[in-house]
């Protein structure tokens, strides 16, 4: 007998300073059930599962499990309910083993020597599910997929039957979201239902039996998965169509703006990252760099940046060396950089929007004249920034940390567009962002590629990679596998190189 | 006096020395395992020598004295608690303030009682049959009642830490505040009672010091026993067991300084070696990679928690 049934959510409503977050959503799910719940960033997906989990507070509205109002406070309410939820950064502690991790919170165990308890508990979840991982390891030495699987494993001892999963597989590899669907459609089958918040239209069409779309809060679309095509669900969840191609000019092939030769580089843990890479981005060029990240792109960003000491080999830029010079000077002289953790290095969460929006040129004229900040150059620069690449803001004098995900994005990217570099890097531009966000920063880079600069664009999902480069190289344990024309070549060869393949030796079966 | 009797003073002088050491880091242990970090351990520590003091003295019973000193140690901590953990103020700060506090109150409850010795202090209890091997019976079993109650909580902490659920939660709230909140713990309630376990043995530490250790109540007595143990809970790198070594290593150079000191060795020197050996210990640990990883405070160690935060 499973504990939920039907589960509603009716009429719940739940604004933030300034912002309404969700505005009268009505929710059902039954038992076997998985619900797609399709938005785009800052549709209040998010908000409202939280709610669901007890992390908020609705203002308005009612949950119902089987017919019956429950009230959810907090997440241990929640949890009674019968509801757990896999957020999209897990929530597992990293200096922690697995059996710590599951075992936290865990009521059933005894209070000495729990972990024996959640020991067994584990191995038969493991094998009836195929849930399998190490429960001896230390959250930090698992993969993504791995660390997924720990917060599932965490969720079922819970015994949730209708777990919330926060795009799931943006963190994976095409094969670990395979396994996952695997896991998802046995837990389906046993009676469990299954939220699934996420942005991409394949994997809702692949998994889900029903879907919900919201937009800006409010419900724009609800069905079973096979009355809709992919067409519909982008319409209900932008409002327009978009595009699957980007035109991009045709330009003759242009001078070497970044030449790398025999690059090595360390990881954190002193182990070789980047191993004897070679590289050229010319002018007039989107050059990708694909591959499931963990295989030293970080590295490699970084070490051409200036952010991390290049053990040998060297760095050009417009025929000048770069080799390990600082950060400072290599911006200086044309490369800028769209990190891939974008909170954490590309802005300063506390600063204003504006403040934020002359990083790295602050100490500069006109922004600022001797000692003194020049704030109405400022803030006129971060007006233009904000309008030019549609940056939706209560106002330039807003703490950054208050905007959305695609608009923290915008703005980090507009401000490395606007100083017009040789060269931009963008790492993962376009991750965890909607679609129509997305679309958007890849036509500014495109936008850039075509006005004379030249793009080095990081980034794990294949199809935007074939959508925008000129050429892909596919990196595997700190080389490239190979160097290919998108034109020329299927996405599934570059998922064999993703693997480890060279290019053109693993054949396709 | 034979070298071995010597050697076999000082080692008994040296379990004493390091009870109240032992006490205080594992409080201290306690508090920032769940993120809290404590600077009013000297305060606390002072708090309960001085109300230890003056319950033993009037009441002529030291257990009593042991009893409020705790309590009053755990009070004097429930303000930091308040103030860092539902006010999330800083940390450092309201710790110092607790130091400085605890300091000026001790002194003052203190003031009537200077230079009156107790006349009932807590007895030495020999533990039957063990206290009578050779060395090992003078050092470990012949002691006050404290140092045994020091050893049994330093065993019940390492033990509760490592193999309950209780020091699970406990880990994971410094760790990751928030992946304890998803799975429904109270995180605030587990700091609370952190920090106030931590005052507890602050208090109790106090309580040896003026009871048992050197019974008299001297302002300022616990000269600087606060900070060591603030030293001590990184030397410990945050694990109850390492905090006996600590403990006893720094209680040893305190009893270094009586008897080195006739040697010729100035005390100043000595008073140093407890900081010297925590940044010495900082220092060889820093420099290798696994040493590193090892070192790491709970993460969220000083770090307010914000309930449901975007």
């Amino acid at each position: 007998m499973r504990s939920i049934e039907q589960l509603e959510m009716r009429g719940i409503h739940k604004s933030f300073v300034g912002v309404q977050a969700n505005r009268d959503v009505n929710l059902s799910i039954g038992a076997g059930d998985i619900l797609g719940l399709l938005g785009e960033n800052g549709a209040g997906k998010t908000t409202l599962m939280n709610i669901l989990y007890g992390l908020y507070r609705p203002d308005e509205g009612e949950i119902f499990v089987n017919g019956e109002e429950v009230v959810i406070r907090n997440p241990r309410d929640s949890m009674r309910a019968g509801i757990g939820m896999i957020h999209q950064h897990f929530m597992l502690v990293q200096k922690h083993t697995v059996l710590e991790n599951v075992g936290l919170g865990y009521e059933k165990a005894p209070f000495f020597f729990p972990l024996r308890e959640v020991r067994k508990r584990i191995e038969a979840e493991a094998d009836r599910l195929g849930l399998h991982v190490d429960p001896d390891k230390q959250i930090w030495e698992l993969s993504a997929g791995e660390q997924q699987r720990v917060e599932i494993l965490k969720a079922l001892l819970h015994d949730a039957d209708l777990l919330i999963m926060d795009e799931p597989t943006s963190v994976l590899t095409p094969q670990e979201a395979d396994g996952l669907f695997d896991i998802l459609r046995a837990m389906s089958r046993e009676g469990h239902s299954v939220i699934l918040i996420s942005h991409k239209l394949e994997e809702i069409k692949a998994i889900c039996n029903r879907v919900l779309v919201l937009r800006k809060g409010t419900v724009t679309g609800e069905a079973q998965i096979e009355d809709v095509t992919m067409a519909d669900l982008a319409r209900m969840m932008v409002g327009r169509e978009i595009a699957d191609s980007y035109p991009k000019a045709d330009l003759p092939e242009g001078e070497a703006v970044l030449e790398v030769r025999n690059l090595n580089v360390q990881s954190d843990q002193a182990v070789p990252a980047v191993q004897d890479l070679n590289l050229t981005v010319r002018r007039n060029e989107i050059f990708g760099i694909a591959g499931v990240s963990g295989n030293g792109q970080r590295e490699l960003v970084e070490a051409i940046s200036g952010l991390r000491h290049v053990e040998s080999g060297a760095v050009h830029l417009n025929g000048e060396k770069i080799t390990n010079r600082t950060a400072r000077t290599i911006n200086d002289s044309g490369l800028t950089h769209v990190p891939e953790e974008r909170i954490k290095f590309g802005i300063v969460p506390n600063l204003f929007l504006y403040e934020n929006a002359v990083l790295k040129k602050h100490h500069r004229n006109p922004f600022s004249i001797r000692m003194r900040m020049n704030y109405p150059r400022v803030k006129k620069h971060a007006e233009t920034l904000v309008h030019d690449f549609n940056v939706d803001a209560a106002s330039i004098g807003v703490p950054m940390k208050n905007l959305s995900g695609g608009n923290i994005q915008k703005m980090i990217l507009g401000r490395e567009i606007s100083a017009e570099p040789d060269l931009l890097i963008a790492a993962h531009p376009t991750y965890g962002l909607d679609v129509g966000a997305a679309e958007y920063i890849r036509k500014q880079l495109i936008e850039r590629r075509d006005t004379g600069g030249s793009v080095l664009l990081v980034s794990e999902d294949l199809e935007e990679l074939f959508q925008v480069c000129d050429r892909i190289a596919v990196m595997y344990e700190g080389r490239f596998m190979g160097i290919v024309p998108p034109a020329a070549t299927t996405i599934e060869q570059v998922g064999l190189m993703m693997a480890g393949c060279p290019a053109g030796e693993c054949d396709e079966d | 006096m034979p070298i071995l009797e010597i050697i076999e003073n000082i080692l008994v002088r040296t379990v004493v020395a390091g009870t109240p050491l032992l006490l205080g880091t594992l409080g201290e242990v306690v508090a920032e395992r769940s993120g809290i970090l404590n600077l009013g351990v000297e305060g606390m520590m002072s708090v309960g020598a001085v109300t230890g003091f003056i319950v033993t003295f009037t009441t002529g019973n030291p257990w009593l004295g042991l009893l409020v000193a705790t309590l009053i140690g755990a009070a004097f901590s429930v303000l930091h608690a308040f103030i860092t953990i539902s006010l999330r103020a800083n940390q450092v700060v309201s710790g110092l303030a607790l130091t400085m506090l605890g300091l000026g109150v001790s002194g003052l409850w203190g003031k009537p009682y200077i230079g009156r010795p107790l006349t009932t202090k807590m007895a030495e209890i020999r533990i039957p049959v063990l206290s009578e091997i050779p060395v090992l019976g003078r050092v470990l079993f012949s002691h006050d009642p404290y140092v045994y109650l020091s050893i049994v909580l330093g065993i019940v902490v390492w033990f509760l830490l490592r193999y309950s659920k209780l020091g699970i939660t406990l880990r994971s709230v410094g760790e990751n505040p928030r992946a304890a909140e998803t799975q429904g713990i109270n995180v605030n309630l587990v700091k609370y009672i952190a920090v106030v376990v931590g005052g507890a043995f602050a208090g109790m530490a106090g309580a040896h010091l003026s009871t048992a250790y050197s019974k008299s109540w001297i302002e300022g007595m616990t000269s600087g026993r606060g900070w060591i143990v603030i030293a001590l809970t990184i030397f410990a790198l945050w694990e109850p067991s390492r905090a006996f070594l600590g403990a006893y290593v720094f209680g040893c150079i305190f009893v270094l300084q009586y008897v080195l000191q006739p040697l010729g060795i100035s005390p100043n020197i000595l008073a140093m070696m407890p900081y010297l050996a925590t940044l010495g210990v900082l220092f060889v640990y820093g420099l290798s990679s696994a040493g590193k990883r090892r070192m790491s405070a709970p993460a969220m160690l000083g770090e307010p928690y914000i309930r449901g935060s975007r």
